[in-house]
Formats: structure tokens, sequence, C-alpha cells
């Protein structure tokens, strides 16, 4: 407790030291942690994979700037755009549970409804078509635009405690209990008499209204929406991709992952894009990832107690 | 190619998330005999083939193997790495552009009645059809080819009858792999094609074989020709960024309502 207590004081105090280049890692670095966090309820503690998180913030990144559009404050449209995604994740769940889709068969599922967001996106010209949409500048707080990156990072750390807490506060419910015991043993679990069914759903909600709070966040830090960049597969890669190599299923797995990639993925992608080498930090991505499912494959962050919890008896 | 994918996750419920980028090795691998060795795609295919069983057979022992008897979940992951290396290996080697192998062959149409058939496309289709035959007389006729069905059945009980259960499953992992790199040397020349490429066509190819039926290679074939025409009438009446609309919304409502597929057996 009092070392969560310690970072977190330490990350409000960081901006003050740190230069504007470091601030952005650190914006993404909790952004992505915020995500990943997101997943975490539904991929990592019921163990339902879903591999279109993309469509989520897709979809509340969209409502909010088409809300700013007509005068709505982000402020107001990111919680609208929260609850748009949550209906989605509440179809794609209610159809994926309803009809006993598991495993891989649950992952396509996903994956076909955000590649069939991205393809309306792209398609329909009412909200930018392939274009995308363009955020005006104005630099108006209240508009959630700011002049200095810091608002940012404040408001990214902001949701990544805001979905670690929500996490928290589940984990330590019946409704966590619930959802591990799923993941383990689907079939003792209803035979038991647990509403699989509801709580799966419930999952699915919660983990898809925050991922639609974080679509507004990207709007407004990007000034810009393109379908392939939001609706598209490489964003649910870099979602679920954290916390597996974080732990999937624990409460400081999903942090963990993103400060460990993210940062080598923003290093790795600056150092080899300068000398015309893309997509080198996906080669990283990819073996670590490799790594992880073949020699730690709960995650780094119950390797990392086991050592530490090792070394205290010792 | 949809019908190396179904034998992968037919005999080993594997799911190669690889499958596409492997496919786009192959196109490069074409790309790269054409043009440093003048060889016309459409007579390099066996080498294609027999690069990727190569990488297929590594790929099978080194890494899915140790993990085999690991949930569903794992072996996914796993192969989203691999896709993850692979695609992005031949983004650092082969740059960004799209390319596209030049051949003679591609350039030919003959004129049947008021139809224009494309010779490279005819003929890409011709060697399909012939290799899912062998692969099919293969997997019925030879004794490897029941051995790996029976693999594919009963895990165990080929255990039990002295079947070299993990050679086997790297032959067939070889052999998807090898269909995959056939298929992507045959369409080099008629479909461009660059590295974010394997992506799409992984997607593409497990929306066949969802469609067509898993472990079926029959399925597989009509999978391929179902999605196909979906695509081209949506693009025909709709429009053509529309298409692959109508092949997700087929993926969705055969997930939710026939889940082993148009021609599958088993009930996942």
């Amino acid at each position: 407790m009092w070392a969560a207590a310690l970072a977190v004081a330490v990350l409000l105090a960081l901006p003050a030291v740190l230069s504007g280049y470091a601030v952005t890692i650190f914006i993404l670095i909790f952004f992505y942690a915020f995500l990943a966090q997101a997943w975490n309820v539904v991929g990592g503690y019921a163990g339902q994979l879903s591999a279109g998180h993309a469509a989520f913030v897709g979809v509340g990144g969209y409502t909010a700037a088409l809300l700013f559009e007509r005068g709505v404050t982000p402020w107001i449209g990111m919680f609208a755009g929260g609850a748009l995604a949550a209906v989605l994740g509440a179809i794609i769940g209610y159809l994926g549970f309803r009809f006993g889709l598991r495993g891989f068969y649950f992952v396509l599922l996903t994956v076909a409804f955000a590649e069939i967001c991205r393809i309306l996106a792209s398609n329909v010209e009412a909200v930018g078509g392939a274009v995308g949409l363009y955020i005006t500048f104005t630099g108006n707080p209240r508009q959630f635009q700011f002049q200095d990156q810091r608002a940012y990072y404040y408001i990214a750390l902001a949701l990544m405690l805001l979905a670690t807490g929500v996490t928290a506060l589940i984990e330590r419910r019946r409704f966590g209990i619930y959802l591990t015991a799923i993941r383990e043993d689907e079939t003792a679990c209803e035979a038991l008499g647990v509403d699989v069914l509801k709580y799966k759903l419930l999952a699915m909600i919660v983990s898809s209204f925050l991922a639609g709070l974080g679509g507004t966040f990207y709007a407004f830090q990007n000034f810009s929406l393109q379908p392939g960049a939001v609706f598209g597969i490489p964003l649910s890669v870099e979602i679920v991709i954290r916390p597996i190599i974080g732990g999937a299923g624990t409460l400081l797995g999903p942090i963990l992952g993103s400060f460990i990639l993210t940062p080598l993925g923003e290093v790795s992608r600056s150092y080899f894009g300068q000398s015309g080498l893309h997509g080198a930090h996906l080669i990283v991505y990819g073996v670590l990832l490799v790594a992880v499912v073949l020699f730690l494959p709960q995650g780094a962050y119950p390797y990392l107690r086991k050592l530490l919890s090792r070394r205290n008896i010792a | 190619m949809a019908v190396g994918l179904t034998l992968i996750f037919g005999v080993m419920r594997v799911v190669n998330f690889a499958h596409g980028d492997m496919m786009v090795w192959g196109m490069y691998l074409a790309f790269v005999l054409a043009t440093r060795a003048g060889l016309d795609p459409y007579l390099a295919f066996p080498v294609c083939a027999v690069a990727l069983f190569a990488l297929g057979v590594v790929v099978q022992r080194g890494l899915v193997d140790p993990i085999i008897e690991a949930p569903h979940e794992m072996q996914i992951l796993l192969m989203l790495g691999v896709a993850l290396v692979l695609e992005n290996t031949a983004l650092l080697i082969f740059g960004p552009e799209p390319a596209r192998v030049r051949s003679p062959l591609a350039r030919l149409a003959w004129e049947v009645g008021p139809l224009y058939v494309d010779v490279a496309r005819l003929v890409t289709f011709a060697v399909a059809v012939v290799l899912t035959l062998a692969l099919s007389l293969f997997l019925y006729r030879t004794d490897l080819g029941r051995l790996i069905r029976a693999s594919a059945d009963n895990h165990y009980g080929a255990l039990v009858i002295g079947a070299d259960v993990r050679r086997i499953y790297a032959t067939a992992f070889g052999i998807g792999a090898a269909c995959v790199g056939a298929a992507g040397a045959l369409v080099s020349p008629i479909l461009p094609f660059q590295p974010p490429t394997g992506l799409s066509l992984s997607v593409t190819s497990f929306n066949i074989v969802i469609i067509g039926g898993m472990g079926s290679l029959v399925g597989a074939f009509i999978g391929g020709l179902l999605v196909s025409v979906a695509e081209s009438l949506g693009a025909v009446f709709l429009r053509p960024s529309l298409k692959e609309l109508f092949s997700f919304s087929l993926l969705i409502v055969i997930l939710l309502f026939r889940p082993a597929g148009l021609f599958g057996k088993r009930t996942p």
C-alpha cells in the first residue's frame, strides 16, 4: 500500500523534471496501461481473449469527436462515447457468450466486429470516411484541449489510476472471484450455479466502457481520428500484448507491461525509423511475445513477485 | 492457402496467426527468384513450397511443440508473436513499397465467347485445384496421411498405437506451410503485395476456413469460392471498399449459428 502511494507521488511530481519528449513517452505509457487494464478485466480476469478492443476505442473517440463538432464538450462526450462503446461491448459479448463461443472462436468474433467497424467508419462520409476526422485546435481546457502536454500527462495518469482502481475493486469483490473462477473452469462454475453469462457480460461492459473513455483521450490528444488507426487490428494487438507480457489477470501486470513495452517500442521506433528501418519495434514485440509465451506463461509480474518473495525469505 | 490452414488447425488445433505472413514470405521468395534468377513464378512455386515447408517444421519443432499441451490462448499469442516477427522482418528487408512479380503469362488472355479469361488466374486456379486434390489423396490414401488424420482425431490414441506424434505434427505443419508458400508464389503475379498484406491475408483465410468448416478440405475450397464471390458481388453492387463487409458479416453469422462451418463435422 505504501509502495503504491509512493509510486503515485513520484509520478505526480515527475513532469517537473522531465523533458518534453519524456513527458510524451510517459503519456503513452499511461494511456496504453489504461487500455491494457481495461482489457485485463475481460481478457485477464475472465479469460475471454478479445482481439477487437480497438473497436471500443474507436467508437468512443468517434462519438466524442462528432459530438464536439455539434458543440458538446468532450468532457461529456467522453462518457457518451464510453456508453456507446459499452453498448457495442454488450452486443458482442451477448452474441459471443450466449452462443457459447470460446477460445479462438471468440477471438475471431471480436476481430470480425472490429473490422466491420473499421470498414463502416472508412466508408460512411458522415463520420469522415477514409480520411477520418480532424479536430480544430482551440487550446481551451473546457474542450479537452490543452496547450501544455503536462495536462495530458495528468489526465492519462488519472485514467490509468481509475482503471486500476476499478479493477482492484472488482478483484476484491465476489464479482472478481467469479470471473477468475470462470477463467479457470467455466463448466464447473456453471455447475455450481454461477450465472456465467451475466458475469462475463458485465466484465465485457466494464471493459468496453473504459476503453471507450480512452477513445476520447486519443482523439483529443492527437486531434485526429483515422479509421485504420483507431479501429485497426494493430491497435488491438498493442492493447492485448501489454497485459500478456506484464501478466494477465493481475492488478499490476498491465501497468508493468506498458512500462516495459511502450518505451521499448517508442525508442526502437524512433531509433530504427531514422535509418529508414520501419517495423523494428514490432519485431521486438513479436520476439518478446514468443519468449513470454514459452518461458513465462504467467507474465512478468507474477514472476517478479515470486523472485522478490523468495529473496525476502532467504 | 486456406487448405494449408485447415490442415494445420485440423491436425493440431493450433491456430496459425502467422499464416498470411508465411504467404507473403512465399511471395517475396518468388519475387527474389524472379528478379535475381529470372525464374518464372509459375515454375518457382515448388521451390517456395519446399522453403516454407522447412520454415513450418522449424516453427513447429522449436516453438509450438513445447507448448502443445498449453491452452489454446497461449498458442494464439505465440503465433501472433511469430506473425509480428515475420511481417516486420519482411518490412525491414524488402521495404514498404508494394511489389509485383512479372510473368509473361500474366499478360495473356484468352477470349472465350464474350468473356476474356485471364490465363494467369486460370493457371492459378487449376494449380489450386490440383494441389487440393493431391492433398486429399495424400491424407486419405497414404499411411502418413492416415497417421496425420489419426493424430488429429485422437492424440492419445495415436500415441498408444505407436505413432511418432511429434514428427507427424511437424510434417503436417510443414505441409500446411508449404501449401501457403506455393499459393504465395502462384498469386504473386496477380496480386501486388507488401509486408502488411500478410495480416489481411491471415484474416481472409480465417474467414474462409471458418465459413467452410475447420478441418475439412472441401470446406476450405468451397469457403474460398464463397468468400470471393460474396466479396465480388459486394464490390459490384455497392462500393469496392465495402466488399470486406460481406465476408465479415458472413463470418459472424456462421460463427453464431454454425460454428463448425458449412462442411465441418465436429462441433467445436
